[in-house]
């Protein structure tokens, strides 16, 4: 039953939920659904990838991220390989195109990227013959967290559409607020953004995003509040003054919670810094979702590496 | 505050708000103007004080004055400031963050708000740090700190140099309504100079400040302004250029205002004449051709505020080579007596002078003082605008006495000063 239908997911990448249809997401989250059954089964193994080779390329260090597409490859029987990138060749000059024509000779089917350059995965997915998944490229985007968020709502609201969205912190830097406002804008969530001014890339008001620089405002009558990671470099002086003072205007506490619906639900693509941009009552409390994102996550990349096998070679 | 009502009789209204002067009373209770103009000529039950021959006005707002607590209170003390304060007129100072510690903490400001509700009889609001110690490197915690009761943010004497600091700045006031001040002087342009490059910087042999110091400083804020849309005061400009960028702001709809130091109204670089260090100053005096662009600048509405720049400088900072010595001239006594110059001038009307050291301050500031207005609290100021003094350095009540003043002839001193309905200084009775 969890077979694909060739026609269901169309790409032969996934390198952004920019490009991707309405119908495709959904697509991609009836499976994932389906994916969540099994991972929840004592045997977990499937067999849609076997022979197949997943290269897991994290340029940017992440224990997350590459630990749920490695286990996601593995629970669909793929052979996976993880790419030390901090000790091989790149560290000895190796650009990112010979990297790709490197790995390309190796024949995989398919490659996960992580880079921290906006841009990189798309170009890497230019110079192989297989098929390439963002994970995270820059402050671009980062596509399977904003299905697995969306996979959290849809479980736990019935719906994505009609839902009010706050997206809360570090946007500027983050591509997981980018994937997620393209996601939740196409099956028709209303999404604000909730950030000091400093945080929050100027294009976006312009592009019909209601911005809030006072927190209550930007919670009032959310159902679903987001919160985003800052990354520590940034707290002290630069683009807000200090912790103490971003925790206190912009950290989720119960206080501003309170401004959201009282059904709202908490979500962070983690890691948490417990008292920077949420509370640790709030983060462990009744309505965060945050430990079954972690839990989404690997039923969202199943889900991706199936659709995308499906249009490999001999697939 | 004393129940009893009081009455300001046959004064000289002038509300520089509505630019009104009208003969008539005042009527003072529960520390708010609860009734003014032509047909008060009495009151029941109140205190009288006969005012014939004097103006009644706002009380001055003083944007811009150092004060040495915490850090050096034998410059000047929240409690000797407020006092000389008084004794100018003056009935709000805002103080300036270069303390030590500096101002860049809440439980600082804090402290100041307090420590100045309980020692000083005018009010005194305390400027936050524009950015952490002042060194113009990481903003301070600009939120945190308006909580705490800072009027604005500002580096004090200094320039943040670093225009992407500044532009973050900026743009982070922005979300919390924060007024920037900011000293438009850069400090490298400014180099070893001590004094207006020009001519007579020549003549003396002392290292000059050009004016781009200033203009290039400025010019980049108000391009700054516009990108982050923040609410931005130029703290003192002092040449003719830098009064056509602000007119340019302001004609764009720019939110820029700026000020003037009572001693660029007043005086110009000759007045240093035998390296007199207390006319040493940041900026510093200028040409003649550029004080007459300030007092046209005042007088067309360029230049929004008069501030005193009050910086008190003991005798061993002033006592030395010119190049050496400290900058800054004390100016809180002087500020009214002074600016009174440009009226028996007529350069500037009355009402007009006024404005520009109480409605519009407070306009700037968000205070509901500065203005004749019923229900506007009680800071008031009466005064002769003809009284003729020579000024005696020693009478100041200041702690530190480095007036550029002293031995100058001037016209019109204050009485009466009262603060929320009580009288904070009468020099009747001195």
């Amino acid at each position: 039953m969890t077979d694909t239908p060739r026609s269901v997911f169309p790409h032969r990448h996934l390198l952004g939920i920019e490009g991707l249809s309405p119908l495709d997401i959904q697509a991609l989250l009836d499976l994932a659904d389906n994916q969540v059954e099994v991972s929840r089964q004592v045997e977990k193994r499937k067999t849609t990838l076997r022979g197949r080779t997943q290269i897991n390329l994290f340029f940017e260090p992440s224990t997350r991220t590459q630990s749920s597409f490695e286990i996601a490859g593995k629970r669909l029987g793929a052979d996976v390989l993880n790419m030390a990138v901090a000790s091989s060749s790149v560290k000895k000059g190796e650009t990112l195109i010979d990297t790709a024509a490197t790995l390309n000779a190796m024949r995989p089917d398919i490659i996960v990227v992580r880079h921290h350059a906006a841009g990189a995965v798309h170009l890497l997915a230019r110079k192989v013959d297989c098929a390439v998944v963002n994970a995270g490229d820059g402050a671009h985007e980062h596509p399977t967290q904003a299905l697995l968020d969306a996979l959290t709502i849809r479980r736990n609201k019935g719906r994505i559409g009609g839902l009010i969205v706050a997206i809360c912190g570090d946007i500027l830097h983050s591509r997981v607020a980018r994937s997620n406002m393209i996601l939740l804008a196409a099956m028709g969530a209303q999404v604000r953004l909730v950030a000091p001014t400093n945080l929050l890339p100027p294009g976006f008001a312009r592009l019909g995003f209601p911005t809030f620089t006072d927190m209550r405002k930007g919670l009032e009558g959310a159902d679903i509040v987001m919160m985003l990671r800052l990354q520590r470099e940034r707290m002290n002086g630069s683009f807000v003054p200090s912790v103490k003072e971003y925790f206190r205007f912009y950290g989720l506490d119960q206080e501003k919670l309170s401004y959201a619906k009282h059904d709202a639900l908490v979500m962070h693509p983690g890691p948490m810094n417990r008292g920077v941009e949420i509370s640790s009552d709030v983060a462990d409390g009744a309505q965060s979702l945050i430990r079954e994102q972690v839990e989404m996550g690997v039923a969202v990349r199943m889900a991706v590496l199936e659709a995308l096998a499906s249009h490999l070679p001999n697939g | 505050m004393g129940t009893k009502p009081l009455l300001f009789k046959n004064a000289l209204l002038v509300d520089p708000d509505t630019g009104r002067e009208d003969k008539g009373g005042l009527l003072v209770r529960d520390g708010v103007i609860q009734d003014l103009g032509p047909h008060l000529t009495q009151a029941a039950d109140a205190d009288v004080i006969e005012c014939a021959g004097q103006v009644l006005a706002p009380g001055l707002i003083d944007m811009r004055a150092f004060i040495g607590e915490p850090g050096g209170p034998y410059r000047e003390t929240l409690k000797s400031a407020g006092e000389a304060a008084a004794a100018g007129g003056v009935t709000t100072i805002v103080s300036m963050p270069d303390t030590s510690p500096v101002l860049d903490d809440p439980a600082v400001i804090d402290f100041i708000v307090r420590r100045a509700r309980d020692t000083s009889v005018v009010n005194i609001l305390p400027a936050a740090a524009l950015t952490k110690g002042l060194r113009g490197g990481e903003m301070a915690e600009i939120g945190r700190l308006k909580e705490a009761g800072a009027i604005a943010f500002t580096d004090g004497a200094r320039s943040v140099t670093n225009a992407q600091v500044m532009r973050r700045a900026l743009t982070y006031a922005r979300d919390f309504d924060a007024l920037i001040v900011h000293h438009v002087e850069d400090p490298d342009l400014v180099g070893q100079g001590v004094m207006n490059e020009g001519e007579f910087s020549s003549r003396l042999g002392l290292p000059g400040i050009p004016r781009e110091a200033e203009t290039i400083v400025l010019e980049r804020d108000v391009r700054l302004v516009r990108l982050t849309g923040a609410r931005y005061h130029a703290a003192m400009i002092s040449t003719a250029d830098s009064a056509e960028i602000v007119q340019a702001a302001k004609a764009r709809g720019l939110p820029v205002t700026c000020g003037v130091s009572i001693n660029h109204l007043s005086l110009n670089e000759n007045d240093i004449g035998d390296y007199r260090t207390f006319l040493k100053l940041s900026p510093p005096l200028r040409h003649e051709d550029d004080r007459q662009a300030m007092i046209a600048a005042l007088a067309d509405g360029t230049i929004d505020v008069i501030v005193s720049d009050h910086n008190p400088q003991d005798v061993e900072n002033k006592r030395l080579p010119f190049a050496e010595a400290a900058n800054g001239a004390v100016g809180l006594e002087t500020l009214l007596s002074a600016a009174l110059r440009l009226v028996h001038a007529d350069r500037i009307t009355l009402p007009r002078l006024l404005r520009a050291m109480s409605t519009k301050p407070a306009e700037i500031l968000g205070l509901p003082s500065g203005r004749l207005k019923i229900g506007a609290p009680a800071d008031l100021i009466v005064f002769d605008p003809d009284a003729p003094y020579v000024l005696d350095k020693r009478n100041l009540k200041s702690l530190s006495k480095n007036s550029p003043f002293d031995e100058a002839r001037l016209e019109g001193q204050v009485t009466i000063t009262m603060v929320a309905g009580r009288i904070v200084f009468d020099r009747r009775s001195t």
